[in-house]
């Protein structure tokens, strides 16, 4: 204590030097476990460096003890907001309690909390079930009326991403009786197990000459297909039409070599929409609505697909 | 001086250290808030760890609580969604079952005479195996009594909240001091790290004291699942993997030797502040990589563990030699 104020001097003049920077926000994300997560992290580094803002980044490791601790640290350093990617969907009342007494906006990215909504600013996030659909819509019009019988690449058994992806694509071809789903199992996601079911797919199918699109949920299981497509002796793309679903660079790197033919962005950039709520509500108190749903793009062949792959490549996928 | 005392002196010297730095390059850490969040976020690890000092004290190892903390979490959050029953009366069950589970360790581990590595290593796959039989989700836990222990707190000046589950934890402290230092059982537990031959000869009933150990340490893993449940206001079975290390490294960079036989409650304490202290700084810097925490402590706890065996050879040498050493 008596070292403290012995300093006091010392503190006031930092605390002068940390009071003239900018807005600073804290973001406490989950970890790095997967090569989108990493991206998010990457571009949300970008955005806020962008709008000047200082970003004070914590990786939680994947655990929750150490999101709250991050989120009571940045209350007790007095940040103008924090972002919140949760670990999981409980147990986050306290916390962002504390938060709005202090009256710190939370705005949660990419995951929900089970959690009162008055308790944050805004969620931003993407709609599952609207990716699966514009990713059937697109398979709807590019037959055009023809007959289709689509093969569907699932992801984790009971995921909501599966659940969600899986409803929406059924929702788009409702009503076109040309396309049929023939065949649906779980390629959990990973390319390898991509790979392999599509290679039971194509010996079910009379070697694949029956299948006239691949739906897959995620873009690495699609990559491992259109292996097993190449290795049975056809030609992805043009053969088998292939749609699915996040935007990584290796299915653009596919696409500008002919072998894929669509798929829906599920945007790592959840912070750029974050920080626009949070400017308007730092502006005039303008409240977001409680839910930002990010934009599920459709990119094709003709979207110059080997552009993508260079600007995605280095965000850490 | 008593030799004995350098690792505390040690511990405490690191830790003030760390404040210093802390303050000079963020003024802002010498708040309530700071203080307060640092006994909030650190509570159920802090008590825990006071089990562990006590088990490590004796020299053995309780691998098996960073699961419990795990399975009292979800254990309360499914009784109380599923049998009605009031929460004190889940909590008082929860504290005995995990009591138990610590008893029947330590009973194994004495009469089987088998290392408590082991044991305690089968007892964490036990305990995080029960909590997935539970449920596997991440369950609420919504109940008016949790809703005023999570409140209960008061408000220090300058806004900074010293918490129920806080001051718990300090209780904890002071008893685990009381226990090993001022009990007959504590000099049986730090005769036991000595050695076990050696404790017989002295009269200690070696069976009763390791179960009590264990039985211990399993009440501290079940009083520090409460707490972290009210911290979370959930159960999940995923939770706090890893526990157990974080706090063996807390009794560690407290100043108690591994192998048992010396250290100090408080010191781990100090310990538990000092990896508390490290998180927050490398959170108010904001650009650092989280996993730095990791680096620091690993560095702490070669440094204490080099510390503690230079300490021993001092202490060897001079028994062997006394003319060159200080009057005892």
């Amino acid at each position: 204590m008596k070292l403290k104020t012995l300093l006091a001097t010392t503190a006031a003049v930092s605390l002068m030097g940390l009071a003239a920077t900018a807005q600073t926000v804290g973001f406490s994300q989950i970890g790095s476990e997967s090569g989108w997560r990493a991206a998010e992290t990457t571009l949300t580094k970008q955005q806020a460096e962008e709008r000047g803002i200082d970003l004070k980044f914590s990786d939680a490791q994947q655990k929750q003890e150490n999101q709250i601790a991050a989120i009571r640290s940045f209350i007790a350093q007095g940040v103008d907001a924090i972002l919140l990617a949760p670990v999981v969907a409980t147990g986050w009342d306290s916390v962002l309690e504390e938060a709005k007494e202090a009256e710190i906006p939370v705005v949660l990215l990419d995951r929900r909390v089970d959690s009162a909504d008055d308790l944050y600013l805004t969620a931003v996030g993407s709609d599952l079930v609207h990716e699966g659909q514009v990713a059937g819509e697109w398979l709807v019009n590019e037959v055009a009326g023809e007959d289709c019988r689509v093969v569907e690449l699932q992801g984790t058994t009971g995921s909501s991403p599966a659940i969600d992806r899986k409803t929406g694509f059924e929702n788009a071809i409702a009503g076109h009786d040309n396309i049929e789903i023939v065949r649906s199992q779980t390629g959990d996601f990973t390319r390898s197990m991509g790979k392999e079911v599509m290679e039971s797919f194509l010996q079910a199918e009379n070697g694949g000459a029956d299948i006239c699109a691949l739906y897959a949920h995620n873009d690495d299981m699609a990559v491992g297909a259109i292996q097993a497509i190449k290795e049975a002796g056809l030609n992805p793309g043009e053969d088998i039409l292939i749609v699915s679903i996040d935007a990584v660079p290796d299915i653009f790197k596919a696409m500008a070599e002919g072998d894929a033919n669509a798929t829906v962005e599920l945007t790592p950039n959840m912070a750029g929409p974050a920080f626009d709520a949070l400017a308007a509500y730092w502006k005039d108190g303008t409240m977001p609505e409680k839910f930002i749903q990010t934009e599920s793009r459709l990119y094709t062949p003709a979207d110059d697909p080997q552009a993508e792959y260079e600007n995605r490549k280095d965000l850490g996928y | 001086m008593n030799p004995r005392l350098y690792p505390l002196y040690a511990t405490i010297g690191i830790f003030l250290f760390a404040c210093l730095v802390c303050y000079i390059q963020f003024p802002f850490m010498a708040s309530t808030r700071v203080l307060g969040n640092l006994l909030t976020d650190n509570a159920y690890l802090g008590i825990v760890a006071v089990g562990m000092t006590i088990v490590i004290l004796s020299g053995g190892i309780d691998l098996s609580v960073g699961s419990v903390i795990a399975f009292s979490g979800v254990f309360i959050a499914v009784m109380l969604r599923d049998s009605g029953l009031p929460a004190p009366v889940i909590m008082a069950l929860l504290l005995v079952v995990t009591t138990l589970f610590g008893a029947a360790m330590g009973g194994l581990i004495h009469a089987l005479a088998m290392p408590p590595f082991i044991v305690t290593l089968a007892g964490m796959f036990l305990a995080r195996g029960a909590a997935y039989m539970l449920t596997i989700d991440s369950v609420p836990i919504v109940d008016p009594f949790y809703d005023r222990l999570q409140d209960a707190y008061y408000l220090m000046p300058g806004k900074g909240r010293l918490t129920l589950i806080g001051v718990l934890m300090l209780a904890s402290v002071a008893v685990g001091m009381i226990v090993a230092h001022r009990t007959r059982f504590g000099a049986s537990v730090f005769a036991l790290g000595g050695g076990v031959q050696t404790a017989r000869l002295m009269g200690v009933r070696v069976g009763r004291t390791t179960v009590g150990i264990y039985a211990f340490s399993g009440f501290m893993a079940g009083l520090s699942g409460i707490v972290f449940s009210v911290y979370t206001g959930s159960g999940y079975p995923l939770a706090t993997v890893g526990t157990e290390l974080t706090a063996i490294a807390a009794v560690v960079i407290g100043g108690t030797l591994l192998t048992g036989g010396s250290g100090f409650v408080f010191g781990t304490l100090i310990g538990v502040m000092t990896m508390g202290l490290i998180q927050t700084y490398i959170v108010f810097d904001g650009s650092l990589s989280s996993w730095w925490t990791k680096i620091v402590i690993g560095g702490l706890l070669l440094l204490f563990i080099v510390l503690q065996k230079g300490l021993l050879r001092l202490t060897t040498t001079r028994l062997a030699s006394p003319q060159a050493g200080a009057p005892v």
